[in-house]
């Protein structure tokens, strides 16, 4: 085991302070009564936190495939079942992306949430402490709690604070992921089984049979595939994201739809390789359809929150597409991808929580013609549009060429399916930002942005022209662990 | 003082019976029997060390027997303090009704410790008498708490009956009652279709204990049709006796015989499918809760049909947490029930504004009988996962797997009624310390279990 884990170098546990740290705060929440110091509480755990990322961030070494700043306690001796915890290139960045929109989540839902605020930041707390959890976890059981945990409190995000429709889409989102990890933790036991040790790393890149590489991978399969979501599984995604509240559609699309594609790239590819390439070409298909049918949707949508929710449809497509060409181009792009949907997708929400703070409609129509109303907001929310279909310069575009260029290099017809996704999602974005600029003209009476929303949409705003621009860094903290990955998955498929 | 705490128990509903003689305040009696409760689990936990053998070696004072006992002192604990006056008994009734409770407790200890056939059949009734005295026991409007004492007494009678029936073939062939003798005796046929038959037939009655499938019909009748108090006793109590039990007797048999196995598999994956589809439709919790105790005995099974010791320990975990769990949904019933009367999953509308914390200690519940982590329940339900599936039986696994999905529609709409359903005018619940008290550590322990289950589980693998 320990050949793959490179310990922590901090003088403390830097991961376990970083997942544990929003439980802490959370905890404190219940023992505060007056409802501006629970938001500021939560506000400084979450900003805490964030600082710790970068700690974190600042101790990570790019020069090595192996998991990092590892820790290492024995859980449950008898079932070898450990608590290990470690980042590599692929989650360094989710875990950043992941501290970073918790304050922001917080910010946003400032005055938004008006009732059981407490409960609420609880919520978003817990949140933030499984999804870091999930990306740390490096042992089946740790992960698969953390993966399980996240459920609850994000069920209650969209049960408690929801739309009017919340009641149905929670328990729609509840059944349906947990549908799929049911068959996740069967897949788990097996290749328990079969390796004696519910570590992750060590489970990789082993010479399974391909019979069970085929069951373990149509397991992990249908588990990620749902939480992507992939085409014939996506239908809680609508309805999730538009009965959420602000900040649980935030979580959902940046973190949550994440870690499916994740899974993909860290227990699919890994541990049962063949399978993967046995079954690329239906995932490639599905991706296909998902990025065509998702764009076809929304061109279609009078609801911006579920013009956002398809678009997420079609830009995971992208992510899968790149995943399972088994390029290492495709893999940078996917990844690149993951974190451009993470910034892009998730600011989106917010500008349409803004919005709806101010109208109390989602609808298109309803909040058409801002352009003279409120320009700073229209400013904010004509880059993130257009940073979503991809304008070169923006950051979506460095993500989908990288994922056009594996595509390409796999298989020549399936790139060339992907080119009209590109253009619908032109299309339909346009068409929102047309509508929502110019759409009608009419005297309303709007205020513009405060600063606390311009205040959480700048940092947003700074990493769509970054990762547009300069790239590179991004790149590069990520490149080897990728490549490792490539390379081993060459060496097995050859 | 190796029986110290069955002999405690004695004392108590002893001193209950010279209660019941004279005229005394309920108020009174009911914190009498908390606080003798409280001592009774301080005196099981300290008997633990004991070991022994009484009774001419047909009752043995061992780990596994004194662990068991410590359980059932706790959920005796648990449900005495769960008690208040509203619970619809009738008052003048109080002191036969914990008589009665006591002396069912006292039958499920001793069972824990049996280790012969009739000392077991003694056990088993002494508990079960008490019970079937206590079930119409209800301050009620209509009568369905007779027509449920009568289905229990009935049920019961033939369930022992057939139990009876099949210890009779044990004997017959083996020629003795001691279980040590049985054991090497019986393992030589037991691959015959006569084996099977008479340790199945001799199991029937702990079957009916734990509601199992096919001998799970009487439960939610009587679910519904007892008070809200004695249908927590049923519901947990008579399982932890039933599983200790069940491991004594099921482990005649040994993997290798696998047609008795194959019979164990078929009950389990019928026992969960049947409970959690019927579950579905339920409105009436107490109904529901039974239905989902079928479920949760089929989940048993899995530990131990097994019949090896991490199996059998994993099914040790999976009782004691269902017990708690359990315990922690019924409390909930107990106090949003204003007059003792059965509470309806409409009656939970709005109840995370009514009271936080009640709704809070239901949605843990909720979420560990529906195996979500980091509770106990999912802790429970992996393990038995994984000795299923490293015994080979993949088939019940996948069944268990789509079971716990099947399950979640129900479990999840109690919180979702408590949760997301407002209700249009409601009054603020205020619940007294002792209340709170019992809501934080049934809170505490399904997460703990949940998190932290290494200790608890070398303990049980040690006492196997």
């Amino acid at each position: 085991m320990e050949q793959f884990l490179l310990m922590n170098t901090f003088s403390f546990p830097i991961l376990s302070t970083t997942i544990f740290l929003p439980l802490v705060g959370a905890v404190l929440l219940f023992f505060i009564k007056n409802e501006t110091a629970v938001k500021f509480i939560a506000l400084i755990t979450g900003v805490v936190n964030l600082i710790l990322a970068f700690v974190l961030f600042s101790g990570f070494d790019p020069n090595t495939h192996n998991f990092q700043l590892g820790e290492f306690i024995p859980w449950i001796p008898s079932y070898n079942i450990n608590y290990v915890l470690g980042v590599d290139g692929i989650t360094v960045f989710l875990i950043l992306l992941t501290a970073l929109l918790t304050p922001i989540c917080v910010l946003c839902s400032w005055t938004a949430i008006k009732e059981r605020v407490k409960e609420f930041m609880f919520c978003i707390l817990i949140m933030e402490c499984a999804m870091i959890g999930v990306f740390c976890a490096l042992d089946f059981i740790l992960f698969y709690i953390f993966w399980e945990a996240m459920l609850i409190p994000m069920y209650l995000l969209i049960a408690v604070w929801g739309g009017p429709q919340r009641d149905y889409a929670s328990i729609k989102f509840f059944i349906y992921t947990l549908f799929g990890s049911v068959f996740l933790l069967v897949a788990i036991i097996a290749v328990y089984l079969t390796t004696g040790s519910f570590s992750i790393p060590n489970a990789m890149y082993r010479d399974y049979s391909i019979t069970f590489q085929i069951w373990v991978f149509l397991a992990f399969a249908i588990a990620f595939a749902i939480k992507v979501p992939m085409f014939p599984f996506h239908t809680w995604l609508p309805a999730a994201h538009t009965e959420a509240p602000t900040a649980g559609s935030v979580f959902l699309a940046s973190v949550l739809l994440k870690m499916g594609t994740y899974g993909f790239m860290r227990f699919c590819l890994p541990i049962t390789p063949k399978a993967s390439q046995l079954f690329a070409p239906y995932f490639i298909i599905l991706s296909l359809i998902g990025i065509i049918y998702g764009g076809y949707v929304c061109l279609s949508q009078t609801d911006m929150k579920k013009l956002i929710a398809y678009s997420s449809v079609a830009h995971m497509g992208f992510v899968t597409l790149g995943i399972f060409s088994f390029t290492l181009f495709g893999f940078e792009g996917a990844l690149l991808q993951m974190l451009n949907h993470g910034v892009t997708t998730g600011a989106l929400f917010l500008c349409v929580g803004i919005i709806y703070e101010r109208t109390h409609s989602r609808q298109i129509f309803d909040n058409a013609g801002l352009g003279k109303i409120m320009p700073i907001y229209v400013g904010f929310f004509g880059l993130f549009s257009i940073s979503s279909f991809a304008f070169p310069g923006t950051n979506n575009f460095i993500g989908e060429l990288y994922v056009l260029l594996g595509i390409f290099k796999h298989h020549k017809i399936a790139g060339l399916f992907a080119i009209p996704g590109a253009v619908l999602a032109a299309a339909y974005m346009l068409r929102l930002l047309k509508q929502i600029v110019w759409g009608r003209e009419d005297k309303r009476e709007l205020a513009d942005m405060n600063i606390r929303e311009i205040i959480y949409l700048v940092p947003l705003c700074i990493l769509v022209f970054w990762m547009g621009l300069f790239p590179m860094p991004f790149v590069a903290t990520f490149e080897k662990t990728l490549a490792y990955l490539h390379n081993q998955l060459n060496v097995i498929l050859r | 003082m190796l029986i110290l705490p069955e002999l405690y128990l004695i004392l108590i509903s002893i001193i209950f019976l010279f209660i019941s003689l004279g005229k005394s305040k309920e108020k009174y009696i009911i914190t009498t029997a908390k606080v003798m409760s409280y001592v009774g689990l301080i005196i099981t936990v300290l008997s633990i060390t004991e070991r022994g053998e009484l009774f001419y070696q047909a009752y043995r004072i061992d780990l596994f027997s004194q662990l068991f006992k410590i359980l059932i002192a706790m959920g005796l604990t648990l449900v005495i303090s769960m008690f208040s006056e509203k619970d619809g008994i009738e008052k003048e009734y109080l002191p036969e009704y914990f008589m009665f409770l006591t002396l069912s407790s006292l039958g499920l200890m001793m069972l824990s410790s049996s280790v012969e056939l009739i000392s077991i059949i003694i056990s088993l009734e002494i508990s079960s008498y008490s019970l079937y005295v206590i079930v119409p026991l209800r301050r009620s409007q209509d009568a369905t708490q007779i027509e449920a004492s009568m289905k229990y007494l009935f049920f019961g009678a033939v369930s022992t009956g057939l139990m009876l029936y099949g210890m009779g073939y044990l004997y017959g062939v083996t020629g003795s009652t001691f279980i040590s003798d049985i054991i090497p005796r019986f393992r030589l046929i037991i691959g015959q279709p006569f084996g099977i038959f008479a340790l199945i037939l001799t199991l029937t009655g702990i079957f009916f204990k734990l509601s199992l499938f096919p001998m799970h019909f009487w439960a939610p009748d009587i679910y519904e049709g007892s008070s809200n108090m004695t249908t927590t006793f049923i519901a947990t109590l008579p399982k932890v006796a039933a599983t200790a039990l069940l491991i004594r007797l099921a482990t005649i048999a040994t993997p290798m015989h696998y047609n008795f196995v194959n019979v164990l598999i078929i009950l389990s994956a019928l026992s969960m499918t049947f409970g959690n589809i019927v579950g579905l439709v339920q409105r009436d919790i107490k109904r529901l809760l039974a239905y989902s105790g079928i479920a949760h005995a089929g989940y048993l099974m899995m530990g131990i049909l097994t019949l090896n010791i991490d199996g059998i320990a994993s099914a040790i975990y999976y009782i004691a947490i269902y017990v708690f769990m359990t315990l922690a949904c019924f409390f909930v019933i107990i106090t949003i029930s204003r007059q003792g009367e059965n509470t309806t999953i409409d009656d939970l509308v709005g109840l995370s504004k009514r009271s936080p914390l009640l709704a809070m200690t239901l949605a843990v519940s909720a979420f560990s009988l529906a195996g979500i982590p980091p509770t106990g329940g999912f802790t429970g339900k992996f393990f038995l996962f994984t000795n299923a599936f490293r015994q080979g039986y993949l088939p019940i696994v996948i069944i268990g797997a789509v079971n716990a999905v099947i399950a979640i529609f129900y479990y999840l709409n109690l919180v979702r009624m408590s949760y997301s359903k407002e209700a249009i005018h409601y009054d603020v619940m205020k619940l007294s310390t002792h209340e709170r008290v019992i809501c934080y550590v049934l809170i505490f322990i399904i997460i703990y279990m949940g998190v932290l289950p290494f200790g608890l589980m070398s303990l049980f693998k040690l006492m196997v």
